[in-house]
């Protein structure tokens, strides 16, 4: 099978519509399969009652937050150095679903702070960490969106893109080292107990499910993408108009 | 030389021009002309190198030009419709920062005589470049001709706002330039007056 | 091209910069100006207990300090893209990252250099005295030249873009999280008796690398601006 071909936005159009139902269904049985096993069979902790069950959200989500930007900036990076349109619409179909994991992360984290820490919002280094990788993504995403012109639009969000992943590990470094000093939140939820192994399996499952949903949504908003673009007039494999564009004199 | 492969270009929704080929040999210029839109600049900025084609690429000397790079810029002396004038700045300022950062840094005397080759008298020189007229202003630009030793000379609607004494002072600059066995590219609405052998037209339809 | 034609350009476009303004003072003095006020309104917001703006006096100094630089980076290439002067430049027959450096660089003497200097005076306003004082303006003059740096690829990027003052904002803050994290607590650290060494080589580092990546971005951001 010749893969190359699929590279061209017309020849993905149909192959991402075929991928979608299976990634689609996998992920919603195995979301399922997650959420009972971290609902009810996982054990209760000790220390923290049944209110840790929202890291089994919480930490995937987290950790889908991340990877995706990543998965994003990437995909810039090809779209730059092989000025390949497929590319660029990836990145621009991921950074919608990395940010919605990224404020998933956010919202179970603060859920999990009412009842661990008395408040809704502490400045754990973390959560902290999540929130400025909530701006950048809203940066890339808007940067996107303020240009008309659709190249520049690509490149530039690309080189926003690829800026913000050299930043992400020194902004998560910083903040870290922030925290340390200030003595911020003294429970964190990986170190909170020992994790069960029905802990570490529902986890890993919600994972792997998160992991199929980003793939079958940021295909489908490809296919999106492609089609929006794709009904520009110029964008076509025939020559526009049958012009005599130059003639030399 | 100076080659067009199999160019195309497209601004935002619209394709301007597609598998456009033309070259130019030492010693010639090219005039490109064409209604507004019909992507004349668009052709001049891919010439330049700051517009990368669609498709297809252009040729200096037989190799592609987003190749060469800085050797490149080297070569070339691009004047776009903008003039790139400060306006605090004195014409004499202007010119001569603008050739240091070119790469041909000249001198007092140098710059001098080129803004009055150019016709702009000496107590203009020591003026801002805000109570200058936008003819004179492009007069400012324009002088860098008379200071480039580049073969190739990129030039975007010359003699829009030059009266028609400065209009033939230029020409007779470019008319040097080719005679010594320079390039030019020229965008203009205007004739260019030069010898037929030297002048060769390229007309894009919108 | 070798290396002395290079630095010749580089000079030039310092040169040119610094020299246009000196035409336009009032451009320069706008950060300083910004500083100082919105260093004046905390005490008039919080109140004018000294241990209250003891605690808070490096964060707010680093924050306006930071805004500072983030207001003048729209003038690093926005008069020169609308004048065609950034077209010259990128077609200077030298790595455009270099003259990215000389143009920021140029920028930092001009607004960044006058806020790291003016600092201890607001330091005196929040009750900071003796070392403290002292990391004060060694943090910013350390860290204002990668918030500049690291401000250009923004700068850039919003060339000619609609709402380009805000959107500017937006990219660019988050990524000056860490050398606000660095700078903050460096004085801070000195105010603690611990010292600010460690930060201080943090705020280092962070120059370094800022030197070295970010101009490359910020040339790449030109490029797609000027197509």
């Amino acid at each position: 099978m010749n893969w190359s071909k699929y590279s061209a936005p017309q020849a993905f159009y149909p192959l991402a519509g075929r991928l979608i139902p299976w990634f689609a269904v996998v992920a919603v049985a195995l979301m399922g399969v997650g959420l009972y096993m971290g609902f009810f069979v996982a054990p209760t902790d000790f220390q923290q009652g049944e209110s840790y069950r929202i890291i089994f959200v919480h930490v995937p989500a987290a950790w889908m937050s991340m990877f995706l930007y990543v998965v994003m900036a990437i995909w810039a990076g090809v779209g730059m150095g092989l000025n390949a349109r497929l590319s660029f619409m990836m990145a621009q179909a991921i950074a919608p679903t990395g940010a919605m994991f990224t404020f998933l992360a956010l919202l179970t984290g603060a859920m999990w702070g009412k009842p661990t820490w008395g408040a809704w919002w502490v400045w754990d280094a973390r959560l902290t960490s999540e929130l400025i990788l909530l701006f950048q993504y809203a940066g890339v995403m808007l940067l996107r969106t303020s240009i008309d012109d659709m190249r520049r639009a690509d490149r530039s969000s690309a080189v926003f893109s690829l800026v913000g992943v050299v930043n992400v590990p020194i902004i998560y470094f910083s903040v870290q080292w922030w925290n340390t000093l200030h003595q911020g939140a003294s429970v964190s939820m990986s170190t909170g107990s020992k994790m069960a192994a029905t802990m570490l399996m529902a986890m890993l499952i919600m994972t792997v499910a998160f992991w199929l949903y980003s793939i079958a949504v940021v295909l489908a908003r490809v296919r999106c993408i492609v089609v929006e673009r794709d009904s520009l007039p110029v964008w076509d494999e025939k020559p526009a108009v049958s012009q005599e564009v130059a003639e030399v004199r | 030389m100076l080659q067009a492969v199999g160019l195309s270009c497209r601004r935002g929704e619209r394709r301007l021009f597609s598998d456009l080929n033309v070259k130019v040999e030492p010693g010639t210029l090219l005039a490109v002309v064409g209604e507004n839109g019909s992507g004349k600049t668009s052709l001049l900025r891919i010439f330049s190198s700051l517009l990368p084609p669609e498709e297809g690429s252009v040729l200096w000397d037989g190799q592609d030009i987003h190749q060469l790079k800085e050797l490149y810029a080297g070569q070339l002396t691009y004047l776009g419709h903008l003039n790139g004038i400060k306006d605090d700045l004195t014409p004499l300022e202007n010119l001569m920062s603008a050739t240091s950062l070119a790469g041909e840094p000249c001198s007092n005397n140098g710059a001098k005589e080129a803004l009055e080759a150019i016709g702009l008298k000496r107590p203009i020189h020591h003026l801002p470049s805000k109570v200058l007229s936008q003819g004179q202003k492009r007069r400012v630009t324009l002088a860098r001709l008379w200071l480039s030793t580049r073969p190739l000379w990129l030039l975007d609607e010359p003699f829009t706002s030059l009266d028609a004494a400065s209009t033939s002072v230029v020409t007779q600059r470019l008319l040097a330039h080719v005679q010594r066995g320079g390039l030019a590219v020229l965008v203009t609405h205007q004739e260019v007056a030069l010898p037929a052998e030297r002048l060769q037209h390229l007309r894009l339809a919108g | 091209m070798n290396r002395s034609s290079m630095w010749e350009a580089v000079s030039g476009i310092i040169k040119r910069d610094l020299l246009l303004a000196m035409r336009r003072r009032s451009d320069a003095a706008m950060s300083v100006f910004f500083l100082v006020i919105v260093a004046s309104l905390f005490p008039l917001g919080v109140g004018p207990e000294p241990a209250v703006l003891r605690t808070i006096g490096p964060g707010v100094l680093w924050v306006a300090a930071l805004l500072a630089c983030l207001l003048s980076l729209s003038r690093v290439f926005t008069a020169d893209y609308v004048d065609g002067a950034l077209e010259q430049m990128v077609l200077v027959p030298q790595p455009l990252a270099v003259l990215v450096a000389g143009k920021v660089f140029a920028h930092w003497l001009i607004s960044g250099l006058p806020v790291v200097l003016l600092s201890p005076l607001l330091g005196l306003q929040f009750g900071l005295d003796g070392d403290p004082l002292g990391v004060l303006a060694l943090s910013l003059l350390l860290g204002t030249p990668t918030l500049s740096m690291i401000g250009a690829i923004g700068a850039a990027l919003v060339l000619g873009v609609r709402g380009s003052g805000l959107l500017v904002a937006l990219l660019v803050l988050p990524l000056y999280v860490p050398v606000l994290i660095f700078g903050a607590g460096a004085v801070t650290g000195s105010m603690a008796g611990v010292g600010g060494e460690a930060n201080l080589s943090l705020l280092g580092a962070s120059l370094v690398l800022s030197l070295f990546l970010a101009p490359w971005a910020t040339a790449a951001a030109i490029r797609i601006a000027l197509e």
